[in-house]
């Protein structure tokens, strides 16, 4: 299985000195399911049309099964694109649409073009309707159909083509939760059926954990961590990927000895190492592997600041020493009430100091981050912050 | 009205009605009546000694029409794909000679394709005339009968007729074209390329159809006038190539006075004119919807 197909190597994009892209080196193994994850302007779409071959990088090989393809154009290359908004043709119907690719003239062994017979043309375009569950639609105009609709018809038209690499380039972003989930168990599932690499841009950290095989976090033009799902949740490289991925208190600790680190003037235990001695580290604490206990018995306290009930949990507000945390917990503790927590050691993640850190994992700003998701609760909590002062 | 600003469009009704339902109907009254305001069809059956003028009409504005797709399509295309100084420039020269009288532009090519015009002068200048004579004697019916000129001869030829009405005209085929392959939507080119397409086979399978509407706007917009023309043919055509609208205009303003006449040429015009174009978009109706979708 683990055959490397693509790789990149010290690419690097650049337009008008802007550098978008700034020496990505990258390794993408055959039939696996590739995501690269970040915010917008993250690089991700550059690095997606880079192996698709609409951009050509700046300085460093795109390498292809070994060969170096930097300057083969799209139509040569054995990869196919599900565009962003999909790019359907709108003057051909879905059977033309998904056969568009087979009535294009290849060149044989020999280097002589031939068309495929219209019996295979046939059969495979309904093949691919079999596959995208869009049998019956052969007729209608791409205009007439739904937006997860004409999802499955941009997949099959990309498929069709057998392509050994399927690159998608936020193929969800327009639909809605539901129609979502249930795409994304539909292209994992073809992605197992069809046995081929697929290389996923998605800013959707939740998209990425639940389909990937790779996951690779990016930022500012470059990679911030290369992992499996669980490594990259697990054991974030730096704060800016722990912030990314799920919800994390990021402290400042001192790392006092291995598997010893201090916060907040307290020793905890915990699973890393290879830290110099004393050496500054920001340490990770994801809000669900805090445990609340009372007051006495906890190993930091402090007190209730906002709580906000979000179906599983409560996802509560805990100020220790001015610095805000984010915990989610099944017991309501009320606002106000003074609480201990614990901390297992494998709930502790130390990284290295980054240019990310001080940036991300303050829960101070919660309620103004809340305020943004929803208008409604935004006067109230006008009206709350009024009376504080 | 469902909407009150739709009472803003009754001084618009009030004037297609006065200006163009009225007057059509007249003509079509005109047409099949006699001087005396009798019914006949008289008007129609005598329509046959015109046929040649049809028939040229028809030629030429065909003619006209595909010489402007010929050119404006590329130049269409190449414009879309410029940056937007060159778009803007390309515009200017393109709508500039619009700035100025229809009438005048047409007397401009007078002189520039008379015997002694402008063109004859410089063909003379570098001998282009003798290289004429040479040929048009080699094909000559009776060799010893040619007399050589000092000209070539193009003011009131069909071609300069042609070429009057290119000139005239070709904006109109150009901007429709443009503004259509302008709009097309970047990705569908880019997928096209990405389902194997080469540069060639993304023009053939994705831009032209595409830009069908465009091309029958601008057909429609260079055909219509050019076969109804009789400026250009006049003034160009030196009085040899009569089109249909002079022999209209003979027929009310001239010396063969009979607006019954020229009312059923009109109508017979205006019902092939109509017929063509409902041809042209039962070609188009498809990709026309899918554009506006």
């Amino acid at each position: 299985m683990s055959k490397e197909l693509i790789r990149l190597a010290d690419c690097v994009m650049a337009f008008d000195d802007e550098i978008v892209l700034d020496k990505i080196n990258l390794s993408i193994q055959d039939k696996e399911f590739l995501t690269l994850l970040g915010p917008s302007g993250c690089g991700k779409t550059t690095t997606l049309r880079i192996i698709g071959g609409f951009q050509t990088p700046t300085s460093g090989d795109v390498l292809f099964d070994g060969v170096r393809i930097n300057s083969v154009p799209p139509h040569k290359r054995t990869i196919n694109t599900v565009f962003q908004k999909y790019a359907l043709f709108p003057h051909l119907n879905v059977y033309e649409n998904i056969a568009f690719g087979l009535r294009i003239p290849k060149a044989d062994a020999s280097g002589k073009k031939v068309r495929l017979p219209e019996e295979e043309i046939d059969r495979r375009v309904m093949e691919m309707l079999e596959v995208v569950n869009l049998r019956g639609f052969e007729k209608r105009r791409t205009t007439q159909l739904s937006g997860g609709q004409q999802q499955r018809v941009a997949i099959a038209r990309a498929l069709v083509n057998r392509p050994k690499v399927l690159l998608l380039d936020e193929p969800l972003g327009a639909l809605d939760l539901k129609l979502r989930k249930d795409m994304q168990n539909e292209l994992k599932r073809i992605q197992k059926a069809m046995e081929i690499t697929f290389v996923y841009v998605t800013h959707d950290q939740e998209e990425a954990l639940a389909m990937s095989d790779t996951v690779v976090v990016m930022d500012g033009g470059k990679i911030q961590q290369i992992g499996s799902p669980e490594d990259i949740y697990n054991e974030p490289k730096n704060a800016f990927v722990a912030d990314f991925i799920g919800e994390s208190n990021i402290i400042d600790g001192i790392m006092r000895a291995d598997g010893v680190v201090e916060i907040f003037n307290r020793r905890f235990q915990c699973l890393d190492g290879g830290f110099a001695r004393d050496e500054e580290v920001d340490v990770v604490i994801r809000p669900e592997d805090v445990d609340i206990v009372p007051e006495d018995q906890g190993q930091l306290k402090g007190t209730v600041t906002s709580v906000t009930f979000k179906g599983m949990q409560y996802d509560i507000i805990v100020d220790f020493y001015g610095f805000k945390w984010l915990i989610q917990t099944t017991d309501l503790s009320p606002v106000g009430s003074r609480i201990g927590i614990k901390i297992d050691p494998d709930g502790i993640h130390v990284m290295k100091k980054s240019e990310y850190s001080g940036m991300f994992g303050d829960y101070s700003s919660y309620s103004e981050e809340y305020e943004e998701i929803s208008d409604a609760s935004y006067a109230l909590d006008e009206e709350e912050s009024g009376d504080e002062e | 009205m469902k909407n009150k600003l739709s009472w803003f469009a009754v001084p618009y009704v009030v004037w297609m009605a006065l200006m163009v339902v009225i007057p059509i109907l007249i003509m079509v009254v005109y047409a099949f009546t006699t001087a005396e305001f009798e019914g006949t069809v008289e008007n129609f059956s005598e329509m046959g000694a015109y046929a040649s003028v049809f028939l040229r009409s028809f030629r030429l504005a065909i003619i006209a029409t595909l010489v402007c797709l010929l050119i404006g399509y590329p130049v269409a295309y190449w414009m879309a794909h410029e940056g937007p100084g060159f778009q803007r420039v390309a515009m200017a020269l393109i709508m500039l000679p619009m700035w100025m009288n229809f009438l005048l532009r047409t007397y401009s090519w007078m002189s520039i394709l008379e015997n002694n015009g402008l063109l004859n002068q410089f063909f003379r200048s570098v001998r282009l005339v003798d290289v004429y004579n040479q040929i048009a004697l080699h094909f000559a019916a009776d060799p010893a009968l040619y007399k050589p000129t000092d000209y070539i001869p193009m003011i009131g030829t069909s071609g300069a007729v042609v070429l009057g009405m290119v000139y005239n005209y070709l904006p109109f085929m150009i901007l429709p074209i443009y503004s259509v392959i302008l709009k097309l939507d970047h990705s569908l080119l880019e997928a096209a390329r990405d389902l194997g397409a080469d540069s060639a086979g993304v023009f053939r399978k994705v831009i032209l159809p595409l830009s069908l509407p465009g091309v029958l706007s601008g057909v429609t917009m260079v055909f219509v006038p050019s076969v109804s023309t009789f400026a250009i043919s006049r003034l160009l055509g030196g009085g040899t190539q009569m089109m249909l609208g002079d022999l209209i205009e003979q027929q009310f303003l001239g010396g063969a006075y009979d607006p019954h006449l020229g009312a059923a040429i009109s109508m017979v015009m205006m019902v092939i004119v109509v017929l063509c174009m409902v041809v042209m978009n039962h070609f188009g109706e498809g990709e026309e919807q899918a554009v506006m979708l």
